[in-house]
């Protein structure tokens, strides 16, 4: 990750990480050809992999800035470092976590070990333990789950035969920029048959590229397998960095269940450009659970092409705006093939002036028939400031569908909130307790501990406390 | 606060919502250890009594003030009167989506009572109310009035009272919408719950509950003012006559003050 502060800090290399092989390497600022073949000659990449990414180089150049959506006019693109080698990221002390930082990982009860994982200053050497044992268990089954890095180094042809495939460089302007610069991100392959019962989580991934600025995740389920990834956490990562723009491609064979969640807190300074996609093939499901609650932008629309019959789409997208920051989200789902369905379940809160839109893509090709889908949207807005906009895209192309489309956008009423003051909350706890509600139908689809750290984090949010 | 002080005393008290004066003079008091009962016509005044007694934004007090325990809550938020003691069960609560009733009720018993109750110690106090009240205790789990039944939601707002066990509790109209049998259950269980550090303000249009939940005192409610105070025996009289008497009564004593102060207090 690029981070601005470290370059004016004489003493950066101090606070190194032990890790002894690692060398330190921070490329030029700014995007040229030759710091994409030095990121791909310092990672040791197969031929493919340069040529692959100095095409998509030429394709973020040819492409213009998407207008279609939130404001992105203000990214400088030479002002970032587009690679850092991880020893030098992590080069950090505690002490330089800002204050409130450190003040929110207190309140959120988070153990001190976590905090400086969190916070970049750490490696976690517990968690790494516990990585290495959940590993052991998935290798006996054939389970492959490594940083992509290595998983390109370990799988070669099996990362060839879909890496890119389901999001190919040339589709949208940051797309093509993450197939440049990538780095990091988790591989993971699932054989099949196989179920894995826990769900594998970013946390435990030991490795020093799992909070890179251009991630890329490309996770395979064979057919019949079932995995659960969960990517993020509630606590808020600390980044100095301006801009995040990852890939993140699924590809669910016949049978296969694939779900993936993601709990978005960037700190407040970070565009997060995100592509997500997946394919399901005959009888697949795949589920996006996706929150939103840090950046400046998020543009995220986690979309599900549906190629096989009997194949499943599920999307659970919120986001929460505050003042400043404009949560543009949602999700997309492509009939491609009968007997097909499909939900898309969306809830946004705007407050202090932030903005939420929903934007989502609905089609279905002609002769597709049987299809089912359901698009809901809801929207609460906290006060006058804010603002909720809605643009659903609907394209249907075969008559014999059933459709769905539901969109609210609320306030908090005065006779809910003196309702629930009349039993004795306080006007904030009373908001935050109908924020949770509304949030319900996505804290319910989380793990437990999740569920809280996302409760507690509203309620941070809810008092202004956060970002 | 000595013994003689009522645990709710109202004095004069003038209420506005949307700048429409509704109650226009109500002075009352209530001790601990008796049941009163506001009985009046519909839009006399009644429901808009109740929710400035908690502090419903949209009802102003113009004049006037409430004690309770001695205290002026006249303009104490909702919040710190419900920690003072003071509870509403509602005519019409509210639906909070996404809030498991179970949930809430903690919530409310953290806030109210200032009380954390381990979840051992409330589940055994959840269940318990809960069957004296004969509800199921999946109920807990459905989200706080949302798709209830008018009969649901009262007795989940009694559930409430009986777990948040109020000093001071006012019954809006809890008795309209209860079939017989479920009027019977609820009464039964604001009996168990009576005890003689507590009071209950029982308002209502009809006497058909003071059947079962005895009032010691019976207030008369008629265009914003309380025109008449007695002993049980007057729930008698209003059900042999009705409230037409009274109707009369208010009108004779408005003509009555407009020809003393000179001025027109027609501002209905």
């Amino acid at each position: 990750m690029a981070v601005s502060k470290l370059d004016v800090l004489p003493t950066e290399y101090k606070y190194g990480f032990r890790d002894e092989e690692n060398y330190v390497f921070k490329s030029r600022k700014g995007l040229s050809r030759e710091v994409v073949e030095q990121i791909s000659r310092m990672k040791g990449e197969p031929e493919w992999m340069l040529r692959f990414r100095l095409r998509a180089l030429e394709l973020f150049y040819r492409k213009p800035l998407p207008t279609w959506g939130a404001d992105l006019s203000e990214i400088d693109f030479d002002n970032i470092y587009y690679y850092v080698k991880p020893s030098e990221a992590r080069a950090r002390d505690w002490d330089e976590v800002p204050e409130s930082i450190k003040k929110t990982f207190d309140r959120l009860g988070i153990p001190e070990a976590e905090r400086k994982f969190l916070a970049g200053v750490s490696a976690q050497y517990e968690s790494e333990v516990v990585y290495h044992n959940i590993r052991a268990d998935l290798e006996k089954k054939g389970v492959i789950f490594l940083d992509m890095d290595s998983g390109l180094a370990q799988y070669p042809d099996l990362v060839k035969e879909y890496f890119g495939t389901v999001i190919p460089p040339g589709d949208n302007k940051f797309a093509a920029l993450n197939s440049a610069v990538w780095s990091g991100g988790s591989f993971i392959y699932v054989p099949p048959g196989v179920q894995v019962e826990i769900p594998l989580q970013a946390y435990f991934r030991i490795n020093t590229e799992n909070m890179g600025q251009f991630e890329r995740t490309l996770i395979i389920a064979d057919e019949g397998a079932r995995v659960h990834y969960i990517e993020g956490c509630t606590a808020p990562i600390y980044s100095t960095d301006s801009l995040h723009s990852a890939v993140v491609e699924l590809v669910a064979k016949r049978g296969a269940h694939i779900r993936y969640t993601t709990i978005q807190n960037w700190s407040n300074n970070v565009y997060n450009l995100v592509t997500k996609r997946a394919v399901a093939y005959e009888n697949a499901l795949v589920e996006w659970v996706d929150g939103n609650l840090g950046s400046k932008v998020t543009m995220k629309y986690p979309g599900v092409y549906l190629m096989g019959e009997g194949a499943r789409a599920e999307i659970l997208s919120v986001a929460f705006a505050g003042k400043g920051q404009h949560q543009d989200a949602g999700g997309k789902v492509i009939h491609a093939a009968p007997n097909t369905s499909s939900t898309i379940t969306s809830k946004s809160i705007s407050k202090d002036g932030g903005r939420t839109s929903y934007r989502g893509l609905l089609k279905v090709y002609p002769g597709c028939e049987n299809v089912k889908a359901f698009v809901r949207c809801d929207a609460l807005l906290l006060d006058e400031l804010s603002r909720s906009d809605t643009y659903p895209s609907i394209e249907i192309d075969e008559e014999k569908v059933d459709i769905g489309h539901e969109a609210t956008v609320s306030k908090i009423g005065e006779e809910q909130l003196f309702y629930l003051m009349s039993r004795g909350l306080d006007e904030g706890e009373a908001k935050t307790m109908i924020v949770n509600g509304f949030f319900e139908p996505f804290t319910k689809e989380l793990p437990m501990e999740y569920a809280l750290e996302l409760n507690r984090l509203i309620a941070l949010q809810m008092e202004g406390a956060v970002g | 606060m000595t013994e003689t002080t009522p645990l709710l005393q109202i004095e004069d008290l003038h209420v506005s919502v949307d700048g429409k004066p509704i109650l226009r003079g109500v002075s009352l008091a209530v001790n601990r250890g008796e049941v009163h009962a506001l009985m009046g016509p519909n839009g006399s005044g009644k429901s808009t009594l109740a929710n400035t007694l908690l502090g419903h934004p949209r009802y102003v007090v113009t004049q006037g003030r409430i004690l309770f325990k001695g205290q002026d809550v006249t303009r104490l938020s909702p919040d710190k009167r419900a920690k003072l003691g003071m509870f509403l069960a509602f005519q019409y609560p509210v639906a909070i989506p996404g809030v498991t009733l179970g949930n809430f009720l903690r919530t409310a018993i953290k806030a109210a009572r200032g009380e954390v109750m381990s979840a051992m110690e409330f589940r055994k106090q959840l269940r318990s109310k809960m069957e004296l009240l004969r509800m199921d205790p999946s109920f807990a789990g459905r989200y706080t009035n949302e798709g209830f039944s008018g009969g649901e939601k009262k007795r989940a707002e009694m559930l409430q009272m009986a777990l948040l066990q109020p000093e001071l509790a006012i019954m809006d109209e809890t008795d309209s919408g209860l079939d017989i049998d479920a009027l019977r259950v609820v009464a039964e269980a604001v009996n168990a719950m009576l005890n003689p550090n507590m009071a209950v303000l029982i308002i209502t249009h009809y006497q058909r509950i003071l059947n079962y939940i005895k009032p010691d005192v019976v207030h008369v409610l008629v265009n914003g003012r309380v025109v008449q105070s007695g002993g049980a025996e007057l729930v008698h009289r209003l059900e042999a006559e009705g409230y037409t008497p009274f109707l009369e009564e208010d009108r004779t004593s408005e003509s009555e003050r407009e020809l003393v102060k000179g001025v027109s207090t027609d501002g209905r």
